[in-house]
């Protein structure tokens, strides 16, 4: 049997990246696994995607996936300037990003807030488990709050909730997902791809070293036990969307399936489970993440969304060439601008 | 008093001087006499005479003292000058020192009201404006009345010392962007005060404007705008920057000339971001230099600081983009809105570990202009960052300069491959690594996202790799590394726009500086050579330095570094990098906060030479 491949012949092997260097079961291994079968399934172009981290183990990730891509390692807590400035560099590319909630919650929440009131179009995930790894087990700012570890002791400060901060600051895609959640993590990755504005994932993403307890909020157990999804996703594409209509809908009663037409004409399909979140609903939106926060309720799923505002590059109004591909003559003004300038600068 | 009629006599009955003094307008902030301090300025510029202007002001909004310094001078020397002739006294809180630094025959001009309060030389000429009656006569509507006030000196200036009145109106209108209602409106009370100052006042001082040629075919512009339209001319398409004195009218100046580089259909080819904060605006222009684009920010001293840990990174991981930092004083805020040289040092070595930063410096528009462009060819072709070290004194002061001339090369995006070039590469090579060094000059061959290869990814990062930017901790590869990159600075050496060198003269006296030194230099060479003291000249225009600086030093007895910050930050340079046979090395360093001026360099140049 010959070997599965995508629209573009493609293995899916071939949109691996080096071998990871974390600890064994690293929930950020997972990740990466589900960014590799996203671009797989979606067939993208790996010449066309930009990764982009800034520093600690979940910003080493991007070495381990999409090989065929270019990579940026950048600094603790800039990737959201970095991918500014790619971004308006080359308006083909599409990103993916990833951060940790050392490098987002704590160093990095300024460039955090500000590249989501610019609306750079990317995927910006935050591999979240409430530690700083690299460094050996501090608390993070995501920690829980009288949360215990061997080397620190009690945690007493109130953890910042991430999607949360990424809603209030305007944010048109939120997300909050669990990396033992495959499933999920994949819906999500593939609606926040198509997504022409910055889509914040934040995924709690177990330490297996330093915060696994069944006691912490971020760990596997505790997470395979409490996690609550708001919806079952399924992501239709433009062109699936209405012959596939009937059968997808199955069992479910009209009113307990939400579409949420994307840019792209494609739909994220949410059915209901336990609750009535519609994410659309700004005000809903931020309810349910205060509550989780309150009471320690797991809620997972697509926490909001609304259709994005112009991004960054089209609030500059810019050329639809790349402007890393213009052309020296589209650079550099004739002779005569400079004339013309300097004239209008002599006595007359 | 007899002996004082006497005196004024004797001043009124001097020799003429004619287009060759210096005026200062002591004013308080933000009470509106920028604009005429340029009208001054620019009238004296469209009458032909090489005129300067620099803008000594505070950190403030309004209130605080300023000091505009006019200086003219028919043998074409604008370098600012210690003392004054002429004071325009309008701050009643400067006044009276500023009246008591006039030299003895100068001239002070103010106002009734302050002109009570200010001590009574008998070596000067005072005029005296009732400028509380002319604003009454005036018909501005009161809540322009405060901001055109300063425009009673502007007419007693002209009257005073032969200003064409029809001039001022042009030069009204053109700073009104041919609005005719203000400048009507300023140039109505300039007409009252200069009838009245007609009528009341007899000139008892020699001192006279005149038209003539000294400015036909040249321009007036600040280094800042000078910067901004080159960097438009070098293809800049990524600007991100975060408000700071002096540097903020840089990007102002890249706003404006946008549009020399718009589609027919008004679409821009350079995006500009205000970031939130200067490391972001760093990281901005990174990304974008290492996505293909041509990217540049522009700070000053604190921007820099927070801009370090980028610089460092984009030195390592070879990121071309371009910083200008108009440098103001420090350490820390410092004289946030005084002139300084010194982040010289600071610039050259910015990140942590063994950086080195490839430094331009500008001396004036021309050479803003050209590195405004030049940078990006820089930057690219070294794969590095570039910083231009300007200073507020240029940036943000009028300068007088010849035009500027259109890039004289083609642009030069660096070893930069495209799939074509790449798949070439690679059957010569056998393989393409971001790092490797096949050309023997340090310089790597680099691609850019989004190129259509399957081997053109790799991945950048300020961490430790190899030739294939792969991830490597191993001693040797760390070694290699920073091998290559050395060995780039010393291809960067004989690369770099190479020292500005007047070495014509039998010399014992050899002169080193950078920047905006030069104009006092000119000026006091000259002196010194009227005195029968010879001297040679060496001006650096980019780091490292160039080889022929260490020639320099060896050709001269005596070598004066002049340089205007606290510590010599020029002199330890080249004492670090030409460490043999330079105890005849000494520095000349300021760093008062003031432009440089001729009469200093020539006093403590004699001083130190004996």
């Amino acid at each position: 049997m010959p070997p599965r491949v995508n629209q573009l012949g493609l293995k899916r092997a071939e949109y691996r990246g080096k071998p990871s260097t974390l600890c064994p079961g690293c929930g950020h291994d997972s990740i990466s696994n589900q960014i590799i079968s996203m671009a797989y399934e979606l067939g993208l172009e790996q010449h066309n995607i930009i990764k982009v981290s800034g520093i600690g183990c979940s910003s080493k990730t991007p070495a381990y996936f999409l090989g065929g891509s270019h990579g940026f390692n950048a600094l603790h807590g800039r990737m959201p300037s970095v991918v500014t400035g790619a971004m308006l560099a080359n308006t083909d590319l599409a990103c993916i990003a990833v951060s940790g909630d050392g490098d987002t919650g704590s160093i990095g929440m300024g460039q955090f807030k500000h590249v989501i009131r610019r609306n750079v179009p990317f995927v910006y995930i935050i591999e979240n488990n409430g530690v700083y790894g690299l460094t050996k087990g501090q608390f993070s700012a995501t920690a829980d709050e009288g949360q215990f570890l061997k080397y620190y002791g009690t945690n007493h400060m109130p953890p910042i909730d991430l999607a949360l901060e990424a809603v209030i600051a305007g944010c048109t895609f939120v997300a909050r997902s669990f990396s033992g959640d495959a499933k999920q993590v994949q819906a999500l990755l593939q609606a926040a791809v198509r997504h022409p504005g910055t889509a914040v994932l934040d995924i709690i993403s177990p330490c297996v070293t330093f915060n696994n307890a069944e006691t912490s909020t971020k760990s596997y157990p505790y997470g395979k036990d409490n996690e609550i999804p708001l919806h079952e996703i399924q992501i239709l594409a433009p062109d699936y969307v209405q012959a596939q209509d009937e059968i997808t809908v199955g069992d479910y009663a009209e009113g307990d399936i939400i579409d949420v037409e994307m840019h792209d004409g494609s739909f994220i399909r949410l059915k209901k489970l336990e609750n009535d979140h519609d994410p659309r609903n700004r005000r809903q939106a931020i309810d349910v993440l205060e509550q989780s926060l309150r009471e320690q309720i797991f809620s997972t799923g697509l926490i909001y969304y609304e259709e994005p505002r112009p991004t960054l590059a089209q609030t500059e109004e810019l050329v639809e060439t790349p402007l890393a591909q213009l052309r020296a003559k589209d650079l550099r003004p004739p002779k005569s601008a400079l004339d013309s300038v300097m004239q209008s600068l002599m006595t007359g | 008093m007899a002996i004082q009629t006497e005196l004024h006599n004797k001043l009124a009955q001097r020799a003429p001087v004619i287009n060759d003094f210096a005026f200062s307008v002591a004013t308080k902030n933000g009470s509106g006499s920028q604009t005429s301090n340029n009208v001054l300025v620019m009238s004296l510029f469209r009458m032909g005479i090489p005129v300067n202007g620099k803008n000594l002001f505070p950190s403030n909004i309004k209130g605080l003292p300023t000091w505009y310094t006019i200086r003219a001078s028919k043998e074409g020397y604008t370098a600012r000058k210690e003392i004054t002739e002429i004071v325009v006294a309008y701050n009643n809180d400067t006044a009276p020192e500023d009246v008591m630094n006039l030299p003895p025959g100068g001239v002070c001009i103010t106002t009734d009201k302050i002109a009570r309060i200010i001590r009574q030389r008998d070596d000067i000429s005072y005029y005296v404006l009732p400028v509380t009656k002319l604003m009454r006569a005036a018909t501005v509507p009161s809540a322009f009345r405060k901001l055109v006030e300063n425009m009673t000196y502007v007419g007693a200036v002209a009257q005073l010392f032969d200003i064409p009145l029809d001039l001022i109106y042009q030069v009204l209108l053109d700073n009104f962007k041919g609005r005719e209602k203000p400048a009507r409106m300023n140039h109505d009370v300039i007409k009252l005060a200069y009838d009245w100052t007609a009528e009341n006042i007899a000139k008892s001082d020699p001192y006279r404007f005149e038209s003539m040629d000294g400015t036909q075919g040249k321009i007036m512009m600040t280094g800042n705008d000078a910067g901004a339209l080159g960097a438009v001319f070098g293809g800049v398409n990524v600007v991100a920057w975060y408000p700071i004195t002096p540097s903020t009218s840089f990007v102002d100046g890249i706003i404006g000339f946008r549009n020399l580089r718009q589609t027919d259909d008004g679409e821009n080819t350079i995006a500009i971001v205000q970031a939130e904060d200067e490391l972001a605006a760093a990281g901005i222009i990174t990304g974008a230099g290492w996505a293909g684009a041509r990217s540049l920010t522009s700070t000053s001293g604190p921007g820099i600081s927070l801009m370090a840990e980028f610089a460092g990174l984009a030195y390592f991981a070879e990121i071309p983009t371009v910083f200008w930092n108009i440098t103001r004083m420090g350490p820390s805020t410092g004289l946030p809105t005084r002139t300084s040289q010194g982040d010289l040092l600071f610039t050259h070595f910015l990140g942590h570990g063994d950086s080195r930063q490839i430094c331009l410096l500008p001396g004036n528009l021309k050479e803003a202009f050209e590195f405004g462009w030049r940078s990006f060819d820089i930057a690219e072709t070294l794969q590095t960052p570039v910083f231009v070290i300007s200073d507020l004194d240029l940036g943000m002061n009028n300068w007088l300069s010849d035009p500027f001339d259109y890039p004289d090369e083609a642009m030069n995006r660096g070893k930069r491959l495209d799939e074509t070039a790449l798949r070439s590469f690679i059957s010569e090579h056998g393989k393409w690594g971001r790092y490797m060094d096949v050309d023997g000059d340090g310089i790597p061959y680099r691609t850019v996202p989004g190129t259509p290869h399957p081997f053109a990814a790799y991945f950048a990062r300020g961490t430790g790799h190899d030739e294939m930017a792969t991830y490597s901790e191993r001693s040797d590869d760390w070694i290699d590394n920073m091998q290559r990159l050395r060995l780039k600075m010393e291809t960067a050496r004989a690369m770099l726009p190479q020292p500005i060198i007047d070495a014509e003269r039998e010399a014992d006296i050899g002169i080193i500086t950078f920047g905006t030194n030069d104009d006092a230099i000119r000026e006091a060479r000259d002196w010194l050579a009227s005195e029968g003291i010879a001297t040679n000249y060496l001006r650096v225009l980019a780091l490292p330095l160039a080889a022929s600086v260490s020639d320099f030093i060896d050709a001269h007895k005596s070598v004066f570094v002049i340089e205007n910050n606290f510590d010599g930050q020029l002199t330890q340079l080249i004492r670090l990098e030409h460490p043999e046979n330079i105890s005849h090395v000494r520095p000349l360093a300021l760093g008062d906060g003031l432009p440089m001026t001729p009469s200093w360099i020539y006093q403590n140049l004699k001083e130190q030479e004996g």
